[in-house]
């Protein structure tokens, strides 16, 4: 592999712009379909991406910049996250594949055992985006517990990781032992209780499902502020960032643990000829009714323009990026036939898959077991 | 003449209990996606109307120890039922889905998911956990007396309901030209406020292909009986015989009129073991060796101490029963295991089991043997095929869920050999004529 960025890309309805779905080349009564999400990974993979990302909520809204609740002109309804990245894995074979799951509202222990299965179908490629809640309508849905303030949400989710992490070990990788004279199918003594107690619940453990094939699937964090970034710091293996420029670059890098894989996230709208990426955004803006805007630095240009800006934020210390493509399926097509021959011409993006999982991607090392002896 | 009933069949993949023989030569790993896409495919090709997946939230323990004698580990089951299918294309994807440690929108959400993800053959197997030894996996910790968690089991699923209900599958326009999008501003609105649930918003899925998911249920008591009869597609029961098959069907069967409902609204399936042999005597002998692998000196030990209540770790399994009473009391020596509730009344089940000992001089590992017997068919296949298609045309059932004692292959022989002569006979489908479970189970969408 060259030294250049690494590249992620992340899936969403129809893209992120809120009119991407009128697109002539939208598909959007197919959203809810496998198809529409097996074709989108499979043109990521063919390019070589490192990995897809997939959005999630636990409420009917558009994006999480709402609120879009009652609005008919955008795209609404969305399924569950880990269910497409499984969906997906079996028809894929080397791109890794990161879902979001909601740790406010759900079990640790639920998502453990499915991010550990998502290793499983898909041999090695699972990672999990977490994120905290602090929507009033995922709460209503749950109807359990009050919106809480935003630090404890950060600690609960930083707790909430320590236990999917301890789960994941809490089976050595030798631990079946299928021992015909003894009868023994496992051996216990690799089996091993958790035994969390935090401030927000606790989990007894061991998992149901044996340790899963990375050892630890990668953790990855969205952050904005320094609240995030502690939670990136002490939880995550990856974070997205979103720098407005270069020097934003330089000021987060600084900001977050060094071990950490840091990736911007950038909004991408892109075409050949110079100028018409820009113009089809004031299309699709003027279709939405609004100027669409993005915690992240929407990129408007050419194939050419965006390869090299990515190479020079790489440059200043990025691990690499995770692309928001503005309209599907034109703007993942333009990374994958645009961008990444771009790149490669460069001798800054790979030509063939150098690892089997996505930690091997991420230049991750498999992690010896926290329990064993 | 009147057309013969079609038989409903489903393939359970093995689970974490003695019946499954993983000391066999040919028993494959209960992990790794491959033995999962074996199985289903092996189904598939021979038609059947599902693939079933169990589901468990904590480890078993006996003695105050991890149970290290059987299969231990199983994967998440929505997670797999979703890759599953990916490598099917008709075959049913049912799993079991525990009420009491989860929350009806996040289900309700991946149901409906996974309906859409399967293009309509998703099918939820509705239970409820039975003790604060899971719950201590869960943030929510607890675990409800026994009257509350029926009455939360029964409103998390018509909660459930109502979130599916929520959208009336006309809403999603996607018009281009026009900008609409949905055609309804408040589709999947939902308010739902009970002594369990006080929840409303907006439900993210869209309607999926089957309405609502197939709901199947395992309920056997009274109230479970009529709560089935009310809700259930599908009952996977334990009557797998004439003998008490035919009154539970007669009895199930018989609730659903005062709920509006048809007989052919409930499809009713017992689980069912089969050892199959080129001639009966063949099976036969096949059958005594699978029952010497699935309880080994080791299980029976295991398996006295269940209904005993104390260590007999010391105890010949080759000898005679303990000579001494169970200890009675709440505080089981076996944890997180269902079947060990089914000992209601120790002190007269050990009488009863030292009476068949007595009787049959028999040790206490062949005892064991005995009283936990669960091999449904035993024969030829022809003999199979016809006790399966007389428990069916008689109404002991619609259809079994079986059980094969190896995995991954453990279906492959009945694939092979007992559907066609079910095929032959007129009384199973040689091709699916529809595209979702609904479709196979011939049940119209709510």
């Amino acid at each position: 592999m060259a030294g250049g960025p690494l590249l992620a890309v992340a899936l969403e309805g129809a893209g992120w712009h809120p009119a991407a779905w009128r697109e002539p080349a939208a598909r959007p009564a197919e959203l809810l379909t496998a198809g529409y999400w097996t074709g989108l990974v499979q043109e990521a993979e063919a390019a070589k991406l490192d990995f897809v990302t997939f959005e999630d909520f636990l409420s009917l809204r558009a994006d999480a910049r709402g609120p879009f609740e009652d609005r008919t002109d955008v795209v609404q309804g969305r399924l569950d996250a880990v269910l497409i990245a499984s969906r997906v894995a079996p028809v894929t074979s080397r791109i890794g594949l990161v879902p979001t799951a909601v740790v406010t509202h759900t079990e640790p222990f639920h998502l453990s055992k499915a991010i550990a299965t998502l290793d499983y179908v898909s041999g090695g490629r699972a990672g999990v985006r977490v994120q905290v809640s602090r929507h009033e309508e995922e709460y209503r849905n749950f109807g359990r517990r009050e919106p809480a303030d935003a630090a404890d949400l950060f600690d609960e989710a930083a707790d909430y990781v320590e236990v999917l992490r301890r789960l994941w070990d809490s089976w050595e990788d030798d631990a079946e032992i299928r021992d015909v004279a003894t009868g023994r199918f496992v051996d216990r003594e690799k089996l091993h209780y958790i035994d969390f107690e935090g401030r927000w619940f606790s989990v007894k453990g061991p998992s149901i499902t044996p340790r899963p094939p990375q050892g630890q699937p990668p953790v990855a964090a969205l952050a904005h502020n320094d609240r995030a970034y502690r939670l990136a710091d002490k939880a995550a293996d990856l974070v997205y960032v979103t720098p407005q420029d270069r020097a934003d670059v330089t000021k987060i890098r600084a900001a977050v643990d060094e071990r950490l894989r840091v990736f911007a996230d950038l909004v991408v709208f892109l075409d050949d000829k110079p100028g018409a990426a820009a113009d089809r955004k004031a299309r699709l803006d003027d279709l939405a009714g609004t100027e669409y805007t993005s915690d992240a630095h929407v990129f408007t240009g050419t194939p050419a323009e965006l390869a090299d800006l990515l190479l020079d934020w790489h440059a200043a210390g990025l691990t690499g990026f995770r692309l928001r493509p503005g309209a599907l399926p034109d703007d993942l097509t333009a990374v994958t036939r645009g961008l990444v021959p771009e790149l490669r011409g460069r001798g800054a993006f790979r030509h063939d898959y150098e690892a089997a999982t996505l930690r091997g991607l991420l230049g991750l090392p498999r992690p010896a077991n926290r329990y064993a002896a | 003449m009147t057309e013969p009933k079609q038989i409903h069949l489903a393939a359970h993949f093995p689970g974490v209990n003695n019946t499954t023989v993983w000391s066999d030569p040919e028993a494959g790993s209960h992990i790794e996606f491959s033995s999962f896409v074996k199985l289903a495919q092996t189904a598939e090709r021979a038609k059947f109307d599902f693939f079933f997946l169990a589901e468990g939230l904590r480890l078993r323990e006996q003695n105050g120890l991890i149970y290290d004698l059987d299969v231990v580990g199983r994967p998440d089951t929505f997670t797999v039922l979703s890759a599953l299918a990916a490598v099917t294309e008709r075959l049913g994807l049912a799993g079991t889905i525990n009420s009491t440690f989860n929350e009806p929108f996040d289900v309700a959400r991946q149901f409906a998911s996974l309906d859409h993800l399967s293009a309509g053959r998703a099918a939820w197997n509705v239970v409820t956990s039975w003790d604060a030894f899971t719950g201590e996996n869960f943030r929510r910790g607890g675990f409800l007396p026994q009257d509350q968690r029926y009455s939360r089991a029964e409103t998390f699923l018509r909660t459930a309901w109502e979130l599916f209900d929520s959208w009336r599958g006309d809403e999603v326009l996607a018009d281009k030209a026009t900008g609409r999008f949905l055609s309804d501003p408040h589709a999947g609105a939902f308010s739902h406020h009970d002594q369990h649930f006080t929840i409303d918003g907006r439900f993210p899925v869209p309607r999926g292909p089957q309405g609502r998911p197939v709901t199947i249920q395992a309920g056997d008591s009274d109230e479970g009986r009529e709560f089935a009869a009310a809700t259930a597609d599908a009952i996977f029961s334990r009557y797998g015989t004439l003998e008490t098959g035919r009154p539970f069907y007669r009895d199930v069967k018989g609730r659903l009129a005062k709920y509006g409902r048809t007989p052919d609204q409930l499809v009713i399936m017992p689980a069912a073991t089969f050892v199959l042999g080129d001639t009966d005597a063949d099976a036969h002998e096949k059958a005594h060796v699978v029952r010497l692998q699935q309880v080994s000196e080791q299980t029976a030990i295991k398996f006295l101490e269940q209904l005993w209540n104390t260590d007999l770790s010391e105890h010949d399994p080759n000898g005679p029963l303990p000579d001494f009473d169970p200890v009675v009391g709440e505080d089981l020596i076996s944890k997180g295991r269902a079947s060990v509730r089914m000992y209601r009344d120790p002190l007269a089940t050990a009488k009863e089991w030292r009476q068949l000992a007595e009787a049959k001089n028999l040790t206490a590992r062949e005892v064991i043997i005995e009283v936990t017997g669960r091999q449904t068919f035993i024969g030829s296949p022809t003999t199979v095929a016809t006790a399966i298609n007389d428990l069916v045309q008689n109404d002991a059932a619609d259809g079994f869920i079986l059980v094969p004692h190896v995995t991954p292959g453990g279906l492959d022989e009945f694939a092979d050999t007992v559907v066609p002569l079910l095929q032959d006979r007129g009384v199973f489908r040689t091709e699916y004529s529809g595209t979702t479970l609904r479709d196979h189970l011939g049940l119209s969408q709510p």
